[in-house]
Order: structure tokens, then C-alpha cells, then sequence
């Protein structure tokens, strides 16, 4: 293990935070808000903690996939940790365990919160909120491949492990550039949306904010009713570039050199299937709680688009709404969006695999004999990408009932434990009952926090990063 | 060799190779780490994925021949294809359809003997950019180092007017104890040295470093002031006489080749018949031993102990350090051991083997050379290039052809950085070894010796 490298990339990423950190600063400074002391304190920490780690260079740069895993797992710990430092000095939540809740969250394009009315916190507050979401959205790890030079061809390991999908791949041969790529294309998106946010008369500051939550599909609001109080053109804008923000990225490359049989795959058609079919059988499940159908289909698309984006924002208050359409947005929650995206949940590629890997041990027993593959996009899936579906499932549900009892000991509601459960690990944000688009977590236990704190990160990284952290082999020397 | 092809501005190429084996492989990394953005193609996807998760490079599987796998490699935005797979007609095909779908550059390995009269025609007609034989480089870099068996490599600049020897200094030679900057008004040669290397490190020779015995010391000259400097280090410079060669592969196929009218006696040692009786039928001068070149008798009844040189070509790197190993201790003749497998260099190295030579270095070597030649800037650029030590120092010839702040100014009014030489200068068919007062014209070669890489220009030696 090449703990030096380690130290060092992590130096880097708190460098990097304390540059993130300036832009609340600024903020809070441009607006004279009384949180501007507790900011310029958590800069300071975040670079003489920095400093400190970069100040030796390593001898060795090389890279295998475990560094790449622990550096993704610690780096993620590392700037929650110091990102949770504003909200804690600042006292806008009680306690570090709030604070660190409540940022975990941002990074990890949750959105679950445990302010119970956000209107009244300091705006710089809220801006350092959505701004995580944004940061957090594509990968802290590939923002600085992209502007770090850090060493060579390792750095795939880090990207890997950061990357959401059952199987990341290049753009282009270099790392760096395919990192550039990434965030080019959406800081592009983000601005699209932040114009056309400020066209249908938003502030700059209110329209920044939800492009921020939009494109990280995080879902931090800044008014207690989310979007619900925007004008119809403004909820449609939302709705469209949360669906945006959950296909994936390479598409848009591959669409822009226009190969558009690659672009549209397999993935993506089955995603916009299940947008469409699940938007329109809530919009008529939920007809009758609204004055016309247009009203009906707006909310039920844009629910969907929130849900299975793993965004979060509501519009409407959905735990109110009859089973049949709870139980569709249950289902979507962690369904989740398009591999290589920035939102969460198991993913609509990994969903297909396990899909098409049950039909086949059906065909199987009937025919003992037959080789049969499964194929994704006409192409053969291989065996190990198969393989790590079937673990990552099982890895996945061991997580989910595991924190589901946890949860439990707190006495509260089946609905809430589950939903609390499934909002936190598939980064969606909202659940149903206690834990509902018009409630926050602030209720549960500082232990049952930290489960959920754990869920986020877990959900975020794809599991395997964060399992890692708890695996004796790890730190093994060799 | 060095043909100025495609003008580029920016420095950056796209290339893609098909075939990762050791060749494939080496490439991609020297490539990489020159700034190039590198796609290999190979039908294992093991390999591919091995390699491209070692490397900063993109991977993809399959038939690089094919049109479609070429597309997907990215053909239409690349500047250069280099096939490098095991099978000669696979890589030319690779080249042709490469070069029919779009117009890049293209670079084959071609290495069977029946195929080796056609490289001019597919360089010509087939418009390669360039066809490597690395068989036939390694017999070549042999039969140099069989020229002049006091020297472990030679390379040539400008067309053989300059040589870059390497050679190791033997414990009582009267170098050792002498410093660097005393060579040239000791011994009176128009010689440059250029690095020392000790052990496990590496120098440029700077002024006051003292040569020690077992250095292996690489110095830049004409080949008369080689000659003479060898000579007054009381070193042998004459060609063997006779060499022994065990192994009848491609490389002694060319090595007989090359030597057939040299005078240099040549003795094969080859295991198969057929490969005997078809060899015996190309090179009626050389004389072929059908026997077992691993075995001690037969070595020693044809003449081991009193051989001019050891020549160990057989296809297996451990049969072939064992037998010079073997040879080095038997006779006195100059050994030359050939092995394919670059990942033990450092092991290797500390063997006390005489010469090594590694095909399928010399293979990417010139490939790359071609590389930056086609990536040259305006005024200068880049005509051969060596490796002096793999990795560290390599020494690059340029030719100058326009006025910049390197020109008309005497050397030691320069401010060169670190860890530079300008080894040569050749003007007017004459060698210069250049010292302070020297300066470089219009029309120049200039060979430099360099730590820093990649050099695209000679005004980047400056500070």
C-alpha cells in the first residue's frame, strides 16, 4: 500500500476543498452574514491540513486498485468531515453529528436534510448546501484528474472507484482528458439550465442554487416547498434537466460526434420506458387530486423524473398520494438513473444485467445443455462485469436490512425505517411517512445518523469503496 | 530514414497500435509518455485489459484489420497506425486498410526473410510510412558490434560519420583513476564522453567525475578518432575473425546475411535439419553444424574456446544467457547475447555479459525515432535518436536550419540547462567534437546527449 501517495492525493483534495469553500466565503462576505468567521475558519483548517499532507511528495506515484479504492473512500470521509465544519461553527446545527448529516448529504447528491425549515438559514449557508451537490455530482476525484496532474495510467483505478456503473470506460486514451470531457459537458448543462432558470424568472442566486441540486440530482431546496411554489414553466425546465442528469454522460460525448446508435443504447431507451410508463400510470392514479389533467401529468412527471433521478425535489406532497403511486415511486427510488451519471441507486444497466441474468437461468432450466450469454447492446456482457452485478446486489441488499434493523431500534414506523433506508443509500433524498418530501431526518438518533451516514456514502460510491474501508485485508502491508 | 511527413503544430498525435505484445506494448509506453494519446487494439481481451489499466491508454478488442475495429479504435482522427501483431500479412493488411479508410501514416512489422526484399515496394507502391524488420536491426546492430568487438553497442548519426560507442572500462585500463575533463589533453583524441554508468547509476559525465574500473562509459567520435582513442587505451579494435553463432532463427539468417562479404567466418549451430540444410543452401560460405547449441561437447568441439566471438540467438533469453555465460568462461572470444524480455534488464545487467541485444527494443527504438521526427517543429527537428540508457539519456541529432538564439554564438557564452551535452557537431562532412569556443552554423548536424526528454527542438536545450 502506497500510503505516502495516499496522503498526498488526499492533501490535494483538501486544497481543493479549501478553494470550493472560497465561494460561501465570498458570499457570506458580499452579504455581511454573521456565518462569514465560522467559513474563514473552516479555509484555514482545510489548508494548513492540506499543506501539511502535500508538503512531502512521494517517491513512489504508482497506483493499484486499492489505493484507488481507499483513495476514494477517504477522500469522500475527509471532505464531509471538513465540509460539516461552517454549518457546526456557525451553530446553524446543533450538534457536529447534524452538521455532518446534513453535508454528507450534499456531497453525496442526497438531498436529505435535517433543517426543518431551510428559509431561515443564512444564504451562504444554503449556497455551500447546493454547491456540494454540484461538486459531489460528477466526482470530487475526477474534478481533480481533470486539473491536477497527478501521475499516469493509475489513475483509472481512482475513476473507477469514483465512477457510478457496473463498468467505466475512457472517452478518450487519457484519463486527464476524458475527466475534462466530463466536467465540460456539465458545467455546459449546469448553465443551460441556470439560463433558462434566470428566463423563467427566477434571481441569479435562486436559479444558481437549482441548477447546482439539479445537476448533481441532489435536491437541497432553498424554500420549505422545494419547487412546489415556481411557476409551471419552471417545474417543466427542472423536471427536463433532472431527466438530462441521469443519462449518461458518455452518451452526450458520443451524441456530439454524432454516433447516435451508441448514444442512444440500450440503457437509455429502457430509462425513458420507465420514466414515460411510470409518469403516465401516477398521472391517472392521482387524477382526481388535482383540478385537470395537465396539473396531474406535471406533478406526476415531474415525481418521476425526482425520484428516479434520485434528485428529490417535490412539488407536490407525495406521501399523500393513493398506494399504487407510492409503491411505483418506492420501486423507482432504487431503480435509480443511467450508469455514469450523477444520480444513485443500483442503476438502470445493472437492473437490465440481473434482468436478462434471471431469464436466462430460466431458459437454462429448461434447456440444461445450451450456452446461452447475456447480451447488452448486441454485444456480449462479460463474465466478470455479470459477476460483480450479482455481488454488488447481494452487498447491496446485506447493507440495506442490515441498516433497515439498525434503524429500527430507534421505535419509530416500518414505512419510516424502510423509506429512511431507501432514500439515504439510493442518494434520493425524501422518503414517505415521517421521512416525507415535507419532513426532514432531524428526528432519529445521533447513531442512526451515522448509519444513514454511512448509507449515503456507501450509495454514492457503489459500495465497494466503503466496504473496503472495513476490510482487514486492506491495510495489510505487502 | 527520418522523412518529414505530416507538419504538425501541436505536438500531440493520435496513434494506434495493433498488437500488444512486447513490441506493442514498449511503444505504447514510450508513446504515451511523450504526450501522445495511444488506442491498442489487440484480440485478447485479457491483454487489453491488462495494458490499459497499466497505462494511461484506451483499449479495444479485436481484429485490427478489420474496418470497423479500426473505427472504433478512432482511424478517422488518427495520425499514425503501427501494426506490431506476431503475423507479417496481418500487419500489412492492418496498414492497407488503415491507409485506404483514411490517409494517416502507417508503420508495419514485417519481419520474415521472404519478405525482406520488398520493403522498398511497400514503402513505395503500398505507401507505408515505414517497415521494421527488428530481426534484421538486431543483426545489423550485431554485425557492428562484430566490426569492432571492443564496443558493447554502436550507434550511428549522419549517415555513419558519427558514432556513439558504448563500452564497459576493464579494471586495470589506464582511464581508470583519470578524470573526465583529462581524457582529451591526455591521451590527445578528438573524443567526447558522455556518460558513465556505475552500478545502479547513471551520469552525464560532467568535467571532475573519475573513471572507475568496470564503468561502462559511452563517448561520441568519428570512427577514426574511435579507432585511435581505443587504441591508446590499449584496447583491441579489429574484427574478429571468426564468430560461432548458436540458433538458426530469422536473426542468424540476416546475420549471415550481412557478414557474407566481410571476411568474418561464420559457424552455425541449429538443432533442426531442415532449418541446417536450408541454411546451408542460402550461405554456402557459412559452415552449418547440425547439433545441439545447449550442449557443452558439441560447443567445445567446434571450436568454443578459441572462437573470435559468441553469438547466442536461440529463441529462449534463459538458453541464451546460460550459454554465453558458459562461453564467456570457456573462451576469450567478444559475446553477444540476444534476449527478448526487457522486464529483467536490471538483473541481466549485472551478469558481466559482454553485449546484449534486445530485437525487440531496437524495434520500438526506431519506431519512436520515427515518431518525433514527424512530429518536428519549424527550423530544427529531430533526425535519429538513441537510447543511451533506457529511460534517461538518449542522444538526438538535429539538423539546423535556421537562424535561433542557439546560432552564431560561441558554446561557452550559452546557458545550457543541466544535464546536457552537445556531443557533435558536423559541418561540411567534418566532425566536430565541439568545446567552448565552437559555435553552431546554419546547416549543421548536431548530435546532443540529453537527460531531459522529450527535446522537439535544440533551442530547448537552452535555459
Amino acid at each position: 500500500m502506497n500510503y505516502r501517495m495516499i496522503k498526498y492525493t488526499l492533501g490535494w483534495i483538501l486544497l481543493f476543498e479549501a478553494l470550493f469553500l472560497l465561494l460561501p466565503t465570498v458570499c457570506a462576505l458580499v452579504l455581511s452574514e454573521h456565518v462569514l468567521a465560522a467559513f474563514l475558519w473552516s479555509v484555514a483548517a482545510c489548508l494548513a491540513a492540506g499543506l501539511l499532507l502535500v508538503l512531502k511528495k512521494p517517491t513512489s506515484t504508482t497506483l493499484y486498485s486499492r489505493e484507488g479504492f481507499l483513495i476514494v473512500s477517504l477522500s469522500w470521509i475527509l471532505l464531509s468531515l471538513f465540509g460539516a465544519m461552517p454549518l457546526y461553527i456557525s451553530g446553524v446545527t446543533p450538534s457536529y453529528v447534524d452538521a455532518l448529516f446534513e453535508i454528507v448529504s450534499g456531497f453525496t447528491t442526497t438531498g436529505a436534510s435535517i433543517f426543518p425549515s431551510v428559509e431561515v438559514l443564512p444564504r451562504s449557508i444554503l449556497f455551500w448546501r447546493s454547491f456540494t451537490h454540484w461538486v459531489g455530482g460528477m466526482g470530487v476525484l475526477v474534478f481533480i484528474l481533470a486539473f491536477l496532474p497527478l501521475s499516469g495510467g493509475q489513475n483509472m483505478h481512482i475513476m473507477k472507484a469514483e465512477s457510478p456503473g457496473p463498468s467505466v470506460s475512457k472517452l478518450v486514451p487519457r484519463v486527464r482528458t476524458t475527466a475534462l470531457i466530463l466536467y465540460a459537458l456539465y458545467f455546459v448543462l449546469t448553465l443551460i439550465e441556470f439560463i433558462m432558470l434566470l428566463c423563467g424568472g427566477m434571481t441569479a442566486f435562486e436559479a444558481m442554487l437549482t441548477s447546482f441540486s439539479t445537476a448533481g440530482t441532489g435536491g437541497f431546496g432553498f424554500l420549505n416547498s422545494s419547487i412546489g411554489s415556481f411557476s409551471p414553466y419552471i417545474q417543466i425546465v427542472v423536471t427536463v434537466f433532472m431527466v438530462l442528469f441521469s443519462l449518461n454522460f458518455s452518451s452526450y460525448y458520443l451524441a456530439l460526434r454524432e454516433k447516435w446508435k451508441d448514444a442512444f443504447n440500450e440503457e437509455i431507451r429502457a430509462f425513458v420506458l420507465i420514466v414515460l410508463f411510470s409518469g403516465v400510470i401516477i398521472a391517472l392514479n392521482v387524477r382526481s387530486l388535482f383540478s385537470n389533467l395537465g396539473d396531474a401529468f406535471r406533478h406526476s412527471f415531474f415525481t418521476v423524473s425526482s425520484i428516479i433521478s434520485t434528485t428529490g425535489f417535490a412539488t407536490a406532497d407525495f406521501d399523500l398520494w393513493p398506494s399504487l403511486s407510492k409503491g411505483i415511486l418506492v420501486t423507482l427510488m432504487f431503480i435509480g438513473a443511467c450508469a455514469g451519471s450523477t444520480g444513485g441507486g443500483i442503476k438502470v444497466s445493472r437492473i437490465i444485467i440481473l434482468c436478462k441474468g434471471a431469464l436466462r437461468e430460466l431458459k437454462l432450466a429448461l434447456h440444461p445443455k445450451q450456452i446461452k450469454k447475456i447480451s447488452v447492446d448486441a454485444r456480449p456482457v462479460e463474465h466478470e462485469v455479470v459477476r460483480s452485478v450479482n455481488s454488488y446486489m447481494i452487498c447491496y441488499l446485506l447493507i440495506f436490512v442490515l441498516s433497515f434493523l439498525l434503524i429500527s431500534i430507534d421505535g419509530h414506523d416500518l414505512v419510516t425505517c424502510f423509506t429512511s433506508v431507501a432514500a439515504t443509500l439510493n442518494n434520493v433524498g425524501p422518503g414517505l411517512s415521517m421521512v416525507g418530501p415535507t419532513q426532514n431526518f432531524s428526528f432519529f438518533s445521533a447513531p442512526s445518523k451515522l448509519i444513514l451516514i454511512f448509507d449515503m456514502l456507501a450509495g454514492r460510491l457503489e459500495l465497494f469503496p466503503m466496504l473496503l474501508l472495513f476490510s482487514p485485508g486492506t491495510f495489510k502491508k505487502t | 530514414m527520418a522523412k518529414i511527413t505530416r507538419p504538425k503544430a501541436d505536438d500531440t498525435m493520435n496513434i494506434i497500435i495493433v498488437g500488444c505484445g512486447k513490441v506493442g506494448q514498449n511503444l505504447a509506453e514510450q508513446l504515451n509518455e511523450q504526450g501522445h494519446n495511444i488506442t491498442v487494439i489487440d484480440s485478447s481481451p485479457v491483454t487489453v485489459k491488462e495494458v490499459s489499466a497499466r497505462l494511461d491508454i484506451m483499449g479495444v478488442v479485436g481484429n485490427g484489420a478489420t474496418h470497423a475495429i479500426q473505427q472504433e479504435a478512432g482511424i478517422a482522427s488518427a495520425d499514425l497506425l503501427i501494426a506490431v501483431t506476431g503475423s507479417d500479412e496481418l500487419n500489412l493488411l492492418c496498414c492497407l486498410i488503415a491507409k485506404k479508410s483514411h490517409d494517416c501514416q502507417t508503420i508495419a512489422r514485417v519481419k520474415h526473410p521472404e519478405y525482406s526484399t520488398d520493403a522498398a515496394y511497400f514503402k513505395d507502391e503500398l505507401g507505408l510510412g515505414m517497415v521494421i524488420n527488428p530481426e534484421h536491426a538486431a543483426a545489423e546492430e550485431i554485425a557492428r558490434v562484430l566490426r569492432f568487438p571492443s564496443a558493447m553497442k554502436i550507434d550511428t548519426f549522419a549517415g555513419g560519420q558519427v558514432e556513439l560507442l558504448k563500452f564497459r572500462l576493464p579494471e586495470q585500463s589506464p582511464l581508470v583513476g583519470l578524470a573526465v575533463k583529462d581524457v582529451v589533453s591526455r591521451l590527445h583524441c578528438n573524443v567526447l564522453i558522455c556518460t558513465v554508468e556505475r552500478g545502479e547509476n547513471a551520469y552525464i559525465a560532467k568535467g571532475n567525475l573519475v573513471f572507475e574500473g568496470k564503468d561502462v562509459i559511452s563517448l561520441i567520435a568519428s570512427p577514426r578518432s574511435a579507432g585511435e582513442f581505443f587504441g591508446k587505451i590499449n584496447y583491441k579494435t579489429h574484427s574478429v575473425k571468426d564468430v560461432m553463432v548458436a540458433g538458426g532463427g530469422d536473426t542468424t539468417h540476416y546475420l549471415c546475411e550481412i557478414l557474407r562479404h566481410t571476411g568474418i567466418k561464420v559457424k552455425v549451430i541449429e538443432k533442426k535439419a531442415e532449418v541446417c540444410n536450408e541454411l546451408c543452401a542460402l550461405f554456402p560460405g557459412a559452415s552449418i553444424i547440425h547439433g545441439d547449441a545447449g550442449d557443452r561437447d558439441t560447443l567445445l568441439e567446434e571450436g568454443l574456446a578459441a572462437t573470435g566471438a559468441f553469438v547466442a540467438l536461440t529463441n529462449l533469453d534463459e538458453e541464451n544467457i546460460l550459454l554465453s555465460l558458459y562461453a564467456k568462461s570457456a573462451g576469450k572470444g567478444k559475446i553477444i547475447t540476444k534476449i527478448n524480455r526487457f522486464d529483467f534488464d536490471d538483473v541481466v545487467r549485472h551478469l558481466d555479459l559482454d553485449s546484449i541485444i534486445y530485437p525487440k527494443n531496437i524495434a520500438s527504438d526506431m519506431i519512436v525515432r520515427f515518431v518525433r521526427a514527424m512530429q518536428n517543429t519549424i527550423g530544427t527537428n529531430v533526425e535519429t535518436l538513441y537510447n543511451i540508457i533506457k529511460g534517461k539519456v538518449e542522444a538526438s541529432e538535429f539538423i539546423v536550419k535556421q537562424e535561433s538564439a542557439i546560432t552564431g554564438i560561441p558554446l561557452s557564452q550559452l546557458k545550457f540547462k543541466n544535464n546536457v551535452l552537445i556531443a557533435a557537431i558536423l559541418r561540411d562532412r567534418q566532425v566536430i567534437i565541439p568545446r567552448g569556443y565552437d559555435e553552431i552554423r546554419i546547416g549543421d548536424r548536431v548530435v546532443i546527449v540529453s537527460e531531459l526528454m522529450p527535446l522537439h527542438d535544440i533551442t530547448d536545450v537552452l535555459k
